[in-house]
């Protein structure tokens, strides 16, 4: 299938005879001959649009989707309004390239603008980039900030922080040769005592997600305080971004830099991608941004315009000394999300609350038919504990209902565990026949 | 163009959620809860015109040409933005059971199967979300490999054509720079190469065909040289455009190559992603690559662990929602499609480097690949590089690449790609050598331009010195 | 092209004034230009030990960044926090409302090694024809 390959014979003969050579061969002879494939390489046959679609869909069809589902664990179910479909889907936003020609560049320029706005004043920062691939990466680029500024080579990081985002915090820690020491967890949520244990002059910053992994509202103004007192830098890891509109703002808190996954505002869950990686520091941190920035400026008429700025920072002009490797990002994510907050506007608080408020009707469900683990204050997420959880788990999920994530892969010792979340998608009835599954399924009732 | 903020329209913008159907419950200490929300509060069908009117400012491939060099900005075929919006694929939580997910898991799987074909290559991770990322991981594998043989290795060769990202990539991977000169043809110069090709070297990186376009003909050597001294061979695969169907870079002694899935396989750019950046590796760096990895049992997909792996680079699986736009487009080329997008990307590349070269100063008159450079080196009455991108605008085109690579001085980087009309870059290229006209006759044209474009030429300076990037009202 | 006859100057375009042991330095009106517009300087911490042809500056221009390398060895007396907030300075008076750091100069031997106004002069014809 070639309908998006140009050229008819005649063209090409032309071109070849301008190129100079006799035939399309003429111009590879660069190419070690014994290497060159003769022929075709071995994948199937090109197919039409038509079995195209058919294929896919049958490809798509094949995924079986719950009918109720209660996972989040980095991932989250929330309501996208039309308005964002509507303007991901102008091909101007999405044919386009980095904006690099920035007068015709406007479009994207000042979207991004608009979008480190909304980021820097979701997370209480001073200023926010042009978005990171996702929370995980934007969490370890974070890390190389707080080693660079602070001129120290170790991090600590909460065991309460989503286990992939840790995952990938030690790679990214391994390139850089920066030391990761993680700090245990006490009742769900960050042992202060082995904090204090850990921070030592070498610690550059302390890491703690919140709401964290299973959900708990860290106390983030403790934790900044106590690694400020250490001359440390305090990142605040958010994955749930719908929290942003419920829970007092890392900045605060007190944190540094701010790191944390956009997918809540707007964007498909996709099984894990393209979500959207957001990074946003207080003034002191911000040459060392990584990334797309967008900056306010005039054009030669003086009028307003936008263009992409502090660009020194970057690997195209700093190479080895650029704070990042980083070049594309998530752009067509961050106009998603830009979308999202304005049409929602300050309604999310709102929907912000209704996710804690359909969690918190769960937890007392769950309560009075199975060990919930912990009791403090969380958003829209908890741990339960249900005893035969794998086969009752497997159970439900002949029925189509998804009871959670289990958590003994994550965390050994949590065996029978899972993790339930609720947002604003979430109806009473389906919390209700959750609770009556697990009745039925053999949970204990008090 | 006013901002979003300055369009506030009153205290309720009349979005309404579902009422709340369980007990009005709240259980967060009061010390904990966010005070207040400024987000602006406008309609929505103010909201669709504000976003709508900036789209309008905005160039992208649909609206026309877009000769950015490295960049491969192909046309993104309408059926892989349908079908990667199937409910199937977006609707899908990546911890839902793998028993659930055997639709996406074959087509990730497939896709990895494509992309080995492709490449030349043993086995590929789908994980990095964009080119640089799979450099990034593509330098760990290589450097996990030396640590576990207890080698000591910490210096990797870079040509100095290179891209900026490659040498960002080796600082982050804890490592050490060495650049590497081109020579006289623009290609690596073998004796530099054989001077710093060392025992303390874990590889090279190299873009092939380069960033100049040209083919490394000496590509052989170059891996001979490495491999000799125990080194790796990476290759950045920004331009494989040029070549796949053609050669594949594992058959050439490549270990390592990382694929741009938004440039070769046309996965829309969208204003500066989402991209995917999977890499491929030889079998003996397998087990490096990140967790987790696909496998086919009795028909059966199931992730696999590695305990050697360098672990994750990002959450999840990857930019799953670019991954089946990638495997459509490939699935839809096939073998012959791919072979035949690689030679005409070369065609027209050529077709216009012989147009333009009257006219222009060619900086390697040579048969070139995908793209080629052109410099302002000939550029009567002081006529930059930097004002003929600006003027290129006004005839509705994009700029090619300018000022890289960095040994050109004032370098132009044209890639047309497979996807454009002989007329298209006709337009093209009458439009340069009108330009170099009026460079000749009335420069302030040139100097001055764009005059066409939703706004004048942009202050950068002002920008960097008086920095301005949030919109102070809502954020003090 | 401005070259003070009463400056030292380094092959990599900076300039210095020696008097009672300090030095004050800067970048040269050819490096100002070579830049092009300033938009960013980073300056070291008073108190800080620097090493003679060390990096211990970096200036910003919109298209490029550059290290500015110590002239000499000894300690950061001042630095000039003006050119810090207004950049600019640097293009629009390098020798003097754009200097950069004052130095307390620690071995004094070290000051033969610098150019003479001749031999800089020199130094920036050869570049320029290159």
């Amino acid at each position: 299938m070639t309908s998006y390959i140009s050229g008819s014979e005649d063209d090409v003969n032309v071109m070849l005879e301008t190129a100079g050579v006799k035939s399309i061969d003429g111009l590879f002879k660069d190419i070690p001959e014994e290497h060159k494939i003769s022929g075709l390489i071995n994948l199937p046959k090109g197919i039409s649009e038509f079995e195209l679609k058919k294929e896919l869909s049958l490809l798509s069809e094949k995924n079986i989707q719950p009918t109720i589902s209660f996972l989040g664990a980095g991932s989250y179910n929330h309501f996208i309004p039309s308005t964002v479909s509507a303007i991901t889907g102008r091909s101007e936003f999405y044919t386009g390239y980095t904006p690099y020609q920035a007068e015709i560049s406007q479009g994207s320029l000042q979207a991004i603008y608009e979008f480190q706005t909304m980021i820097a004043h979701l997370s209480g920062m001073d200023m926010a980039n042009a978005s990171m691939y996702d929370g995980a990466t934007a969490l370890g680029e974070s890390a190389i900030m707080a080693c660079t500024h602070t001129k120290k080579e170790k991090v600590l990081v909460a065991k309460s922080v989503h286990p992939e985002y840790r995952q990938v915090l030690h790679t990214y820690m391994a390139g850089r040769n920066i030391e990761v020491s993680e700090i245990k967890t006490d009742k769900g949520s960050v042992d202060i005592a082995d904090l204090k244990a850990k921070l030592d002059d070498k610690t550059a910053g302390v890491i703690v997600q919140s709401p964290n992994f299973f959900g708990i509202i860290e106390d983030q103004e403790q934790i900044a305080e106590i690694a400020h007192g250490n001359s440390s830098l305090f990142i605040s890891c958010v994955v749930e971004a719908m929290s942003l509109g419920y829970l007092k703002n890392p900045g605060e808190c007190g944190a540094d830099i701010f790191a944390g996954e956009g997918q809540s505002l707007g964007i498909s869950q996709c099984y894990g991608g393209p979500h959207l990686g957001l990074i946003a520091v207080k003034k002191p941190l911000l040459r060392r941004l990584p990334g797309r920035i967008s900056g306010k400026t005039v054009d030669a008429d003086g009028k307003e315009a936008f263009i992409l700025t502090l660009q020194a920072r970057e690997q195209h002009i700093r190479r080895e000394k650029a704070s990042s490797n980083i070049c594309t990002n998530q752009g067509l994510c961050a106009i998603a999300a830009t979308v999202y907050l304005s049409t929602v506007g300050n309604k999310l608080m709102e929907i912000a609350r209704q996710n804690h408020q359909k969690t918190n009707y769960a937890f007392e469900s769950m309560s009075s038919c199975a060990e919930v683990l912990f009791q403090r204050p969380f958003f829209n997420e908890f741990v339960v504990k249900i005893p035969n959880a794998n086969s009752d788990i497997k159970t439900l999920l002949q029925k189509g209902i998804i009871a959670g994530l289990p958590l003994e892969e994550y965390y050994p010792d949590m065996s029978d565990c899972i993790l339930v979340c609720c947002t604003e998608m979430t109806t009473r009835e389906q919390i209700d026949l959750l609770k009556s599954e697990i009745q039925n399924a053999g949970g204990n009732t008090q | 163009m006013k901002t979003i903020f300055e369009k506030w329209q009153r205290d309720d913008n009349g979005f309404t959620f579902a009422k709340l159907d369980v007990p009005d419950n709240e259980a967060v200490p009061e010390k904990f809860l966010r005070k207040s929300l400024e987000l602006p509060i406008i309609s929505e069908p103010e909201v669709i015109r504000h976003y709508t009117t900036l789209s309008k400012r905005n160039f992208g491939v649909d609206l026309g040409f877009y000769p950015l060099g490295s960049c491969t900005m192909k046309y993104n075929p309408k059926i892989n933005e349908d079908v990667a919006r199937l409910a199937g694929f977006t609707e899908l939580h990546p911890y839902m059971p793998q028993s659930s997910c055997q639709g996406a898991m074959q087509l990730m799987y497939e896709l990895t199967d494509y992309l080995k074909e492709i490449a030349g290559m043993d086995a590929v991770t789908l994980q990095p979300a964009a080119g640089s990322h799979g450099e990034f991981t593509g330098m760990m594998v290589m450097k996990n490999y030396f640590q576990e043989k207890g080698a000591s290795r910490n210096k990797v060769l870079i040509p100095d054509s290179a891209h900026g990202t490659n040498p960002a990539t080796v600082t982050m991977s804890g490592l050490t720079c060495v650049q590497v000169k081109s020579n006289q043809k623009g290609t690596v110069d073998l004796d530099d190469l054989r001077n710093k090709m060392d025992k303390d070297v874990v590889g090279i990186m190299l873009t092939n065909p380069n960033t100049l376009g040209l083919f490394e003909e000496d590509i052989l050597e170059v891996i001979r040289i490495v491999h000799d001294k125990g080194g790796l061979a990476y290759c950045d695969g920004a331009n494989l455009n040029a070549i796949m169907g053609l050669v594949r870079p594992g058959d050439l002694g490549f270990d390592v190559i990382h694929f741009n899935l938004h440039k070769s396989f046309s996965t829309p750019h969208g204003c500066g992603g989402p991209g995917a950046g999977p890499i491929g590796v030889k079998e003996f760096l397998k087990r490096y690559l990140p967790n987790p990895s696909i496998e086919k049992e009795d028909e059966i997909y199931r992730f696999f662990y590695s305990k050697d792996s360098i672990g994750k680079v990002k959450a999840f699986y990857g930019n799953f929602g670019m991954l089946v736009r990638a495997y459509t487009y490939i699935r839809g080329l096939g073998s012959d499609g791919i072979r035949l997008a690689a030679e005409r990307a070369v065609l027209n590349a050529n077709y216009m480097k012989e147009r333009l070269k009257p006219h222009y100063h060619l900086t390697y008159d040579r048969i070139c690949q995908h793209e080629f450079v052109i410099d302002d080196s000939n550029m009567p009455n002081g006529v930059t590089t930097n004002d003929i991108a600006k003027r290129l605008l006004d005839f509705g085109f994009h700029a090619p690449t300018v000022y890289f690579p960095l040994i050109v001085q004032g370098a132009m980087m044209i890639e047309p790609t497979e996807t454009e009309t002989k007329e298209t870059l006709d337009q093209f290229i009458d439009a340069l050598i009108q330009i170099k006209h009026e460079a000749e006759n009335e420069p302030d044209k040139v100097k001055n331009a764009p005059w066409t474009t939703p706004v004048k030429r942009v202050d950068a300076v002002k920008a960097a010195r008086e920095v301005d990037i949030t919109y102070c009202t809502i954020c003090s | 092209m401005n070259i003070p006859e009463n400056l030292k100057y380094t092959e990599e375009h900076e300039w210095v004034k020696i008097e009672d042991g300090t030095a004050v330095m800067g970048i040269t009106d050819f490096a100002q230009k070579m830049l092009t517009d300033v938009v960013f300087v980073e300056l070291p911490e008073v108190g800080k030990q620097v090493e003679k042809g060390k990096p211990f500056i970096v200036v910003e221009s919109v298209k490029s960044v550059s290290d500015v390398f110590a002239v000499l060895s000894g300690e950061v007396m001042e630095v000039n926090e003006t050119v810090a907030d207004d950049p600019a300075l640097v293009n629009q008076d390098p020798y003097g409302k754009g200097w950069l750091v004052k130095i307390k100069i620690s071995s004094v031997g070290e000051t033969d090694s610098l150019l003479t106004h001749d031999a800089y002069l020199k130094l920036c014809e050869g570049e320029e024809n290159k």
